[in-house]
């Protein structure tokens, strides 16, 4: 074991005082410590992509991190993007193209998605696939995942209709 | 459908508002904002955390431990040895004799031996995961290293080394059946007359289920409520809670299992862990809480596996391509225990009882054996051994195709079941289906894409593209009598329901299945919304609590729709029959002259502006029962159970994949998947798209990328996901699902199970589209995974024979 | 899959860092450099590594220089903290001399590995499969390190000498790595049996125009043939005075396959990877001539 040290953290616009291991990833530290366990733990070596989340609004791998060296940085979870009341347009769109089943991998692909999509707002559906071949998911086939993020991507450009967000009402039909 | 005249026509299950629809998922909400309640996202306080001292040999006595160091380590509460916690031991039995069947145990820790690299020999509890592995790490644990069996050559070999002591020469299960008059006579007209004979040996690797969430498990002890509760993914909580009651020698009624949201099983988790075990026995010893969460490596080298299998087969035909005999000899490499409760026998048995498939077999025998290894062990895994018996089934068609030069869509389509219902040579009586239509359909779907031109036209280019086809059937909603077919002394099979309506006319019903990913909350739900003719905002689902679900038999082989549906169902029928009886007495009627309105009431039926609200009912049943008649007793609730009568229902589909192979580097490319599915009626059709196209990924990375190997020493190839390559959204393809609906008779849906069949159809079907685009290399690959290296080869060695025949 | 305990150090400067790398080396502990970590957190959670103290130059990239690619012209800088998404989204910076370094970043593990992974953390861990080992052979990069002895600038072609082994001693800092060659007509291929895994084998080539029809020559880098990313002469020397197109392209594949001793493992074969080598190299050849077309 090794001396604890007192860092803060900034995440989701708040700050955490918090007293850490200098060996505790930042993956354990925001589930455990910060209380945010909506970042899930699925190899802890950096290739299934459950724990992805955005540090200074780039894609990261939180397993990949330590909580000591992620001062400084905004950390953004999946607990930032919307809630079951009012998510954001590709929550929503996950719901409507079916791409979650187990909801395990779901908010490291939302994560990585986000990320992706702020740097490459209008990516092909190939280009999609690619960014999101960085996570895993054992449910879906991956398909229905990257008809969401190619459908949000296009609703944010402007080119496609429907509504940006409303409440996920569970049980509304959706086209089949 | 089912007609038992207790139901009005307005609820008859299909074409409602409800069942069909594409209703959002009522699970999303919190799953998709981070906000549901995975094992590892529960924190209790005073929580301690657990770890394994894992074997690091494969096969080895076990010469010293000593947990002195492991103690002394900062953080660490305590260690414990199989000695320190004397736990009952799992067994998993077969109703069988001696020389079919020989029993082993399953201890919670290793004692005295341990059998494969990673097997459980001690316990110890820290402050935190970080300081659990720092004591772990101390552990001193020494073995007399014995010689490892890892292969069906080393563990039947003259004088292999025993596995288990009670099974000198590692056969735990040796059984053979059928063997019906005649299979001997075919082969030898198909050898002597105009038919073929087809002789295959095929080989599957080792496989991961490798559900995203690792297994794990919160236990504490509650003394007020003088019960160990142990939250745990698990597809099975009822079965977890008996091999908890039985190896903590406690009353089942001083164990409560609770099921949270869980990332995923495909069988992995049906069965019955021993770490669970173990950590509960220390939340009971310390009387503190105590969290176990698997990780990755521990997952890919510990955890249960599946799949390993080779298939020794001949197929008779005659010159018209009719299957004439079908002969099997199938070896299950099942790994160093028998898990709990489906045995050593679950892969073999299942192999022999359904490998016919869809065809019209005339004769057939089949040998299948359990053997057991020093590999981590096997349960059951989506599909359970019919990925490999239809790959078997498939390429034989493909190959008798070949050798009578018949197309292979055209020599399936003269051998395929097509008079229903068919009792098959291996004694199962197959309920309707549509495997010509759904063969037909995927055929057609190729041809009016040009894909059959184009593969034409690649070729001339000096491009490889193939054609590979997989029909098949699966059997969904195993009920007792069909797994009593098995002689497993614990007999799957049923399921229960209970609902109960509130005075806000909600309902709650709960089920003896466990969602993990399978949209239960949803479907469900939708069945009870269509039954009652309520919104179905307004019903709630409960699974997973061995308090709240008085059985069940959880969710694994398809059997939720089928068997669990059908128990909401008829539960749901029960409540809408008393409510109808309330309606009729407080409306001065009788109670045929009320019907449930299909929102939220019972109206009067020869006058349809009398009406009574579930509220209204409601409110007299709980708070003025002064009023109910004499036949009704106070409280809306019903209860109902459900098994399927005989052999249960099949689904079916055709898978047909194009592939394409790079001819530098040899990896194979799916450049087109169709699936014709027919699941009899679709509760939710966006559900079942996404478990087929789900599944067909898994059958996709069992037929091209997963396997975990092991070295002669029993060391696991695979530790981590650099080493064992779950395919990535760059690897699976676009898939189309096309839904045929031959509804069931005896479900109350008319649903048949959805969840396996696109793992069964993939390997085959991308099997038999790399073989297509070899064949004419002269060289046919019969194992999977594929590895790029042969396909290479061979494309390489058919272009030198092309450049020298033409030279 | 925790890591071990280790002491950990923030680095405000160079210097600091190279003091503290000093300082902690002198003490003869086990002190490593994290910049990326992306590597590195990988072994340190299977405990295959377990540094006795991490000295951590997150802060560096705040600094001037420390994250930028230079101004690109007949050779370019990149800061020791530029990351591999930094290079990705570059390439309009890059110029057409070295296009290629961002065509190259598909291949380096995904996108949330890029967005942290730093160019100079994976020259150092000198994987052999590293596409980045790989470009410095190509492009003659000069690795800049600072130590307790000073400044001083390695030569790609002295940093990789086996297994994870590079020139770069422990209490050293990377602070820049510097390509001296501009390549237009370059390009890097590889293949893995699954998207963005370490490569079976992998071909970074350029070629150089001659005066007339004839090539002047040629490099050829090869990955994971060998225990650190190599050139192979002999597929070079086919290249020299030969007329680009698929013919001579395809020959000098053969040679490249020919001229090396790769291992076999469960990603494949020696002669899988001669194989592959054979198609890679001819491939990296084709595209690299496309591309000085202005294709």
């Amino acid at each position: 074991m090794s001396e604890k040290q007192l860092i803060v953290l900034t995440v989701n616009d708040a700050e955490y005082e918090l007293l850490v291991e200098p060996r505790w990833t930042l993956l354990d530290v925001l589930r455990h410590e910060v209380g945010l366990t909506g970042t899930h733990v699925g190899c802890e070596h950096g290739v299934c992509g459950a724990c992805t989340i955005l540090v200074d609004g780039e894609p990261v791998r939180a397993c990949l991190m330590y909580a000591v060296q992620a001062e400084g940085y905004e950390i953004r979870t999946v607990e930032a993007l919307g809630t079951p009341e009012q998510p954001n347009d590709l929550q929503q769109a996950f719901s409507e193209h079916h791409g979650l089943q187990c909801g395990f991998c779901t908010p490291g692909f939302l994560m990585l998605a986000e990320g992706f999509l702020a740097q490459e707002p209008a990516p092909t559906r190939e280009g999609i696939r690619e960014a999101m071949s960085a996570n895993l998911c054992r449910c879906t086939g991956y398909q229905t995942i990257v008809d969401a993020i190619e459908e949000t991507a296009a609703r944010r450009r402007g080119e496609a209709s429907g509504p940006v967000a409303e409440p996920l009402d569970p049980g509304k039909e959706t086209v089949g | 459908m089912s007609g038992d005249g207790t139901r009005s026509p307005r609820f008859d299950g299909r074409g409602g508002r409800w069942i069909g629809a594409s209703v959002r998922r009522r699970e999303d909400p919190r799953l998709v904002t981070g906000r549901g309640r995975f094992v590892d996202d529960i924190h209790l306080h005073g929580m301690l955390h657990a770890g394994f001292v894992r074997a690091t040999v494969a096969h080895g006595r076990i010469t010293g431990l000593d947990l002195g160091a492991t103690r002394e380590v900062e953080g660490v509460v305590a260690a414990y040895s199989a000695e320190d916690l004397q736990l009952g031991d799992m067994v998993a039995l077969l109703d069988r004799p001696p020389e079919e069947f020989t029993p082993t145990t399953m201890p919670i820790l290793a004692r005295g031996k341990v059998r494969f690299v990673g097997e459980p020999v001690a316990l110890v509890v820290a402050k935190d995961p970080y300081a659990v592995e720092d004591g772990v790490e101390a552990a001193q644990v020494s073995y007399d290293v014995l010689d490892a069996v890892v292969s069906e050559e080393t563990a039947l070999a003259d004088g292999a080394p025993s596995v288990h002591e009670e099974a000198p020469g590692n056969v735990l299960l040796d059984v053979t059946s059928f063997d019906t008059p005649g299979v001997d006579e075919a082969f030898s007209v198909s050898e002597h007359g105009d038919g073929c004979m087809i002789e295959l040996v095929t080989r599957s690797g080792r496989q991961n289920a490798l559900p995203l969430e690792t297994r794990g498990a919160v236990a504490s002890w509650d003394d007020r409520d003088d019960q160990l509760l142990v939250q745990t993914c698990s597809q099975v909580p009822h079965q977890v809670r008996t091999v908890l009651a039985r190896s903590l020698r406690l009353p089942e009624q001083a164990v409560r299992v609770v099921v949270p949201d869980m990332g995923g099983g495909f069988g992995q988790k049906c069965v019955v862990g021993r770490e669970e075990i173990a950590v509960a026995a220390a939340a009971k010893l310390l009387r503190r809480p105590v969290k176990w969460i698997e990780d990755r490596s521990e997952a890919l080298s510990s955890g249960f596996l599946a799949r390993e299998q080779r298939y020794r087969t001949r197929a008779a035909f005659t010159a018209e391509g009719e299957l004439t005999a079908l002969d099997a000899d199938i070896v299950c490499d099942m790994g160093a225990y028998s898990c709990y409760p489906f045995t050593v026998g679950i892969e073999p048995l299942m192999a022999a009882a359904e490998m016919p498939s869809v065809y019209r077999v005339p004769a057939y025998r089949v040998r299948a054996r359990a053997i057991t290894s020093n590999k981590a062990p096997t349960a059951p895994y989506r599909g359970v051994s019919r990925p490999q018996y239809v790959l078997v089934m498939e390429r034989i068609m493909d190959l008798a195709g070949r050798r009578l030069g018949l197309d292979p869509v055209e020599i399936r389509r003269r051998n395929v079941i097509t008079e229903f219902p068919y009792r098959g040579i291996n004694n199962v009586t197959y309920d309707p289906g549509s495997y010509l239509e759904s063969l037909e359909l995927a055929e057609r779907t190729l041809r009016e894409e040009g894909w059959y031109e184009l593969r034409e036209k690649a070729a001339a280019e000096g491009r490889h593209l193939g054609i590979g086809y997989s029909c098949f059937s699966e059997r969904t909603g195993y009920g007792s009598e069909a797994f009593a077919k098995r002689k497993m002394t614990v007999v799957p099979g049923f399921d229960v329901s209970e609902i109960r309506m509130d005075l806000t006319g909600s309902v709650v019903v709960t089920s003896g299945t466990v969602n993990h990913g399978q949209s239960h909350e949803t479907t469900f739900a939708q069945i009870v919304a269509e039954r009652l003719g309520v919104d179905l905002a307004k019903v709630k689902l409960r699974q997973g609590d061995t308090e709240r679900i008085s059985y069940g038999w959880g969710t694994f082989a398809s059997r939720s729709v089928t068997i669990g549906g059908s128990a909401v169902a008829t539960a749901a029928t029960r409540l809408g029959e008393q409510l109808c009886v309330i309606a009729a007495h407080l409306l001065d009627t009788r109670p045929e002259n009320v019907g449930l309105d299909g929102d939220g009431g019972v109206l009067q039926l020869d006058d349809p502006a009398k009406r009574l609200s579930f509220e209204e009912i409601a409110d007299v049943a709980y708070l003025r029962s002064h009023l109910l008649p004499k036949e009704a007793e106070p409280t809306l609730t019903a209860t109902a159970a459900f098994d399927v009568p005989g052999d249960g229902t099949f689904s079916n589909a055709t898978h047909a994949v194009v592939a394409e192979a790079d001819p530098g580097t040899g990896q194979v490319k799916i450049l087109r998947y169709a699936c014709v599915e027919d699941c009899g009626v679709v509760i939710n059709p966006k559900v079942v798209d996404g478990q087929a196209r789900g599944g067909i990924a898994q059958g996709i990375a069992g037929a091209l990328f997963e396997a975990v190997t092991y070295t002669e020493n029993g060391e696991p190839s695979a530790a981590s996901f650099i080493d064992y390559l779950v395919p990535t959204a760059t690897e699976i393809p676009d898939i189309t699902v096309d839904h045929l609906e031959t509804p069931c008779a005896f479900t109350e849906s008319g649903a048949k199970g959805a969840g396996e069949g696109g793992t069964i159809g993939a390997p085959a079907a991308v099997l038999n589209a790399v073989n297509d685009l070899l064949w004419h290399t002269g060289v046919q690959l019969e194992e999977t995974p594929i590895h790029p290296e042969p396909v290479l080869t061979a494309l390489a060695a058919g272009d030198r024979q092309k450049a020298g025949t033409s030279a | 899959m925790k890591p071990a305990a280790f002491a950990y150090h923030r680095a405000h400067d160079v210097a600091d860092a190279v003091g503290l790398l000093a300082e902690l080396t002198g003490q003869g502990r086990d002190a490593k450099v994290l910049a990326g970590g992306q590597s590195l957190l990988p072994m340190m959670s299977f405990r295959l590594a377990r540094p006795s103290d991490l000295v951590d130059l997150g802060r560096l990239r705040e600094l001037p220089g420390m994250a930028d690619l230079g101004p690109a012209g007949s050779s370019l800088r990149l800061g020791a903290m530029v990351t591999h998404r930094r290079v990705e989204l570059a390439a309009d910076e890059l110029g057409p001399g070295f296009a290629v370094l961002a065509q190259a970043m598909q291949y380096v593990g995904h996108l949330p590995i890029r967005s942290r992974g730093t160019v100079a953390g994976s020259i150092v861990h000198g994987d052999a499969t590293a596409e980045w080992c790989m470009l410095a052979l190509l492009l003659d990069a000069v690795i800049v390190a600072e130590g307790p002895g000073g400044r001083r600038e390695i030569p790609a072609g002295e940093m990789f000498y086996g297994f994870y082994a590079t020139a770069v001693e422990p209490d050293e800092v990377v602070t820049e790595v510097r390509f001296t060659r501009a390549a237009p007509r370059a390009a890097l291929t590889e293949f893995a049996r699954r998207a963005g895994d370490f490569a079976t084998v992998a071909a970074a080539v350029s070629l150089e125009p001659g005066p007339d029809a004839a090539l002047r020559g040629g490099r050829v880098v090869l990955g994971g043939i060998a225990p650190a990313p190599t050139r192979i002469p002999e597929a070079e020397q086919v290249l020299a005075g030969g007329t680009p197109g698929p013919e001579l392209f395809a020959e000098c594949g053969r040679t490249a396959a020919e001229a090396i001793d790769p291992p076999s493992d469960a990603q494949g074969s020696a002669d899988y990877r001669r194989a592959l080598t054979k198609t890679l190299v001819a491939r990296s050849l084709g595209q690299a001539w496309e591309r000085g077309e202005g294709r």
